[in-house]
């Protein structure tokens, strides 16, 4: 690298002028910018507690408080409590529906991209074509003639009808079709000489040693799972199939409203993704940059 | 299958010789074909299943009068289609799609690459300013819309942006009500998905910039490009190419299918009703008329088509150089 021993500055620096009197000039000017654009990207968030635990009172009073008076922790029991909208209820259908369709779409979706992507077939590439197509048809734009399959099945305001259509993704196929492509062949190779099959070499070989791509795709369907609304909406007609997210619309189009109580249910359907979110940052970031450069 | 590497073999030899590997290769062919059903086989039925009948199904009842049933009724040809591309509310959450598309597309791009580009200079505290950038990507179009509808651009006096524009002496602002005379929701509903998706394509972009190779800075820097402005446009836009693309085409076909925010900060109104808004209220809503519905969802499944493949043209997707 001779290029770095000629280069006055490290790369990094490159416009950055440190020391100058511009360089500090910039790189205040940049951190201002920063700054102000992370206030305004938690300000969202802030509003969220702060309605969630204020009063009604506070909330719609003419002069703007940036800090409730006192915080109400009984506006919890109280949103739990509201029998219009079942709030409980819709958490536990927005875990189980995000969880058994992220493990049904990494187990489907992992195995038919292994197949695709290892196993020699002769019509192996129609089937593969036949999955890129879904690709391109936008998921959006399905919902109609799927709700008229779903409920001729008399699945609708059910949990099958929330949770089955939503198992086989041709985007995570494709992505682990992908990924395993990659995957080095000498240990797949090495475990078939030893007699393992195509499944043991997948379950006891493969699986094991693409753990973290797993849990990459793993937070990003999570996420979009729990997310998601458009489909739970149209399916879920009936107040007890409701997802957490369907619940809170119910709550924003409602006549009359108990902004407190919105604002806390808010709060409570993001807890379980800022955990996610937390802890898993580094497999959400990865997840994010397959996901989108690859699509 | 392999006859030309045996032909110097004796005839009967030859035969001999052959069968055993044959029967071994059928074996392993079969083998094989069990193996890639077994793996294939099951997301393969349910792909059938839950994309390709409903589809076909749905060409089906486009062509029929299906009201407020799922069974075709009455063939009726194209007529679904006709009514919809003449129908006026249709054609307008078209147009109401390409409004938003126009605001929100290059607005995200801008944005996006900017903090992309201040994160990916930032000296210390990197990593916290990546995340609170992309924290909101991981929260729901409903949230979102709650707080945009509920609090900043609430329309009565205690919203945050009424306040604030009080403190200017100004009146409140109807924001998602169309008497203001201006379309004061266009501003909110841009907004609230700049918030939601930025973080996600920043971080498209951000990937895109560390794969940059430094020695390219280097050697523009040696070549006597100025740092700064002139290295950014000759160096890291071009540089940025394929994440760039990544990012028009995919918030392109997102602002397609906007529902979430539309149908949470504004519902059923006449005036900013994108397309999967209108199908949701003529499939779904009191009229339950799946036909025309189908014929819709059809429609604009080719229109998103033919604009992906147009734009992946445009912008010289999938070239030699990717």
């Amino acid at each position: 690298m001779a290029f770095s021993l000629l280069a006055p500055k490290p790369v990094g620096a490159v416009g950055g002028q440190s020391g100058s009197v511009r360089g500090v000039l910039g790189t205040v000017l940049r951190y201002t910018v920063l700054v102000i654009a992370a206030v305004l990207f938690l300000l969202p968030y802030y509003l969220i507690l702060r309605n969630g635990l204020s009063s009604e009172h506070d909330i719609t009073s003419p002069n703007w408080t940036f800090f409730p008076s006192s915080l109400h922790w009984e506006n919890l029991g109280e949103l739990f409590s509201d029998p219009s909208v079942p709030m409980g209820h819709a958490l536990l259908n927005s875990g189980l529906i995000a969880v058994v369709q992220t493990a049904g779409q990494l187990l489907l979706g992992s195995m038919a991209g292994y197949g695709l992507a290892r196993i020699p077939y002769k019509h192996a590439n129609k089937v593969f074509y036949s999955v890129l197509v879904t690709l391109m048809i936008p998921s959006a734009v399905t919902f109609v003639p799927s709700f008229v399959l779903v409920s001729s099945l008399g699945w609708v305001s059910d949990l099958r009808g929330l949770i089955i259509p939503g198992l086989f993704s041709g985007f995570v196929a494709f992505l682990f079709r992908q990924f395993f492509l990659n995957f080095p062949v000498e240990l797949e190779d090495a475990a078939r000489v030893d007699g393992l099959s195509y499944w043991g070499t997948f379950w006891r070989i493969v699986f094991p040693n693409s753990l973290q791509f797993y849990a990459a795709i793993a937070v990003i369907t999570f996420i979009a799972a729990w997310n998601s609304f458009l489909w739970p909406l149209v399916i879920g007609q009936d107040p007890s199939s409701w997802t957490v997210q369907v619940a809170l619309s119910s709550f924003i189009t409602a006549q009359t409203i108990n902004l407190h109580e919105v604002f806390l249910g808010a709060a409570v359907s993001i807890l379980p993704l800022v955990l996610v979110f937390l802890f898993l940052q580094r497999y959400l970031v990865e997840g994010v940059a397959q996901t989108g450069i690859k699509g | 299958m392999s006859e030309t590497q045996t032909s110097t073999v004796a005839p009967a030899a030859r035969s001999a010789a052959r069968k055993a590997p044959v029967r071994r290769k059928n074996r392993q062919v079969r083998g094989r074909t069990g193996a890639f059903w077994l793996f294939v086989g099951p997301f393969l039925v349910g792909l059938a299943i839950f994309i390709y009948v409903p589809i076909v199904w749905s060409l089906v009842l486009s062509f029929f009068r299906a009201q407020n049933t799922v069974v075709p009724d009455v063939f009726v040809g194209i007529k679904n289609y006709v009514d919809m591309l003449t129908d006026s509310a249709f054609l307008s959450s078209l147009g109401t799609f390409t409004l938003f598309a126009i605001f929100i597309v290059p607005t995200t791009y801008l944005l996006a690459l900017g903090l992309a580009v201040l994160i990916n200079r930032a000296r210390f505290a990197r990593t916290f300013f990546r995340s609170v950038i992309f924290i909101p990507a991981a929260c729901s179009y409903v949230v979102g819309s709650l707080v945009w509808k509920l609090s900043i651009f609430n329309g009565v006096r205690f919203g945050l942006a009424n306040t604030l524009i009080a403190t200017f002496g100004a009146d409140p602002i109807p924001w998602l009500s169309a008497t203001g005379g201006f379309p004061w929701y266009w501003p909110v509903i841009v907004t609230a998905r700049l918030w939601l998706q930025v973080g996600f394509y920043m971080i498209l972009l951000l990937a895109g910039l560390q794969q940059i190779p430094s020695n390219l800075y280097e050697a523009a820097y040696v070549d006597g490009a100025k740092p700064g402005w002139q290295t950014f446009v000759n160096v890291t836009l071009p540089g940025l190419r394929t994440a760039t693309v990544a990012v028009l085409i995919l918030n392109l076909i997102n602002a397609y299918q906007a529902f979430d925010e539309f149908y949470n900060l504004l519902g059923n109104v006449p005036y900013a009703r994108p397309p999967l808004v209108y199908l949701y209220y003529t499939a779904l809503g009191a009229s339950q008329d799946y036909g025309h519905g189908s014929a819709g969802a059809l429609i604009l499944a080719v229109l998103i088509a033919v604009v992906t493949i147009f734009q992946a043209r445009v912008l010289g997707f999938g070239r030699a150089s990717d």
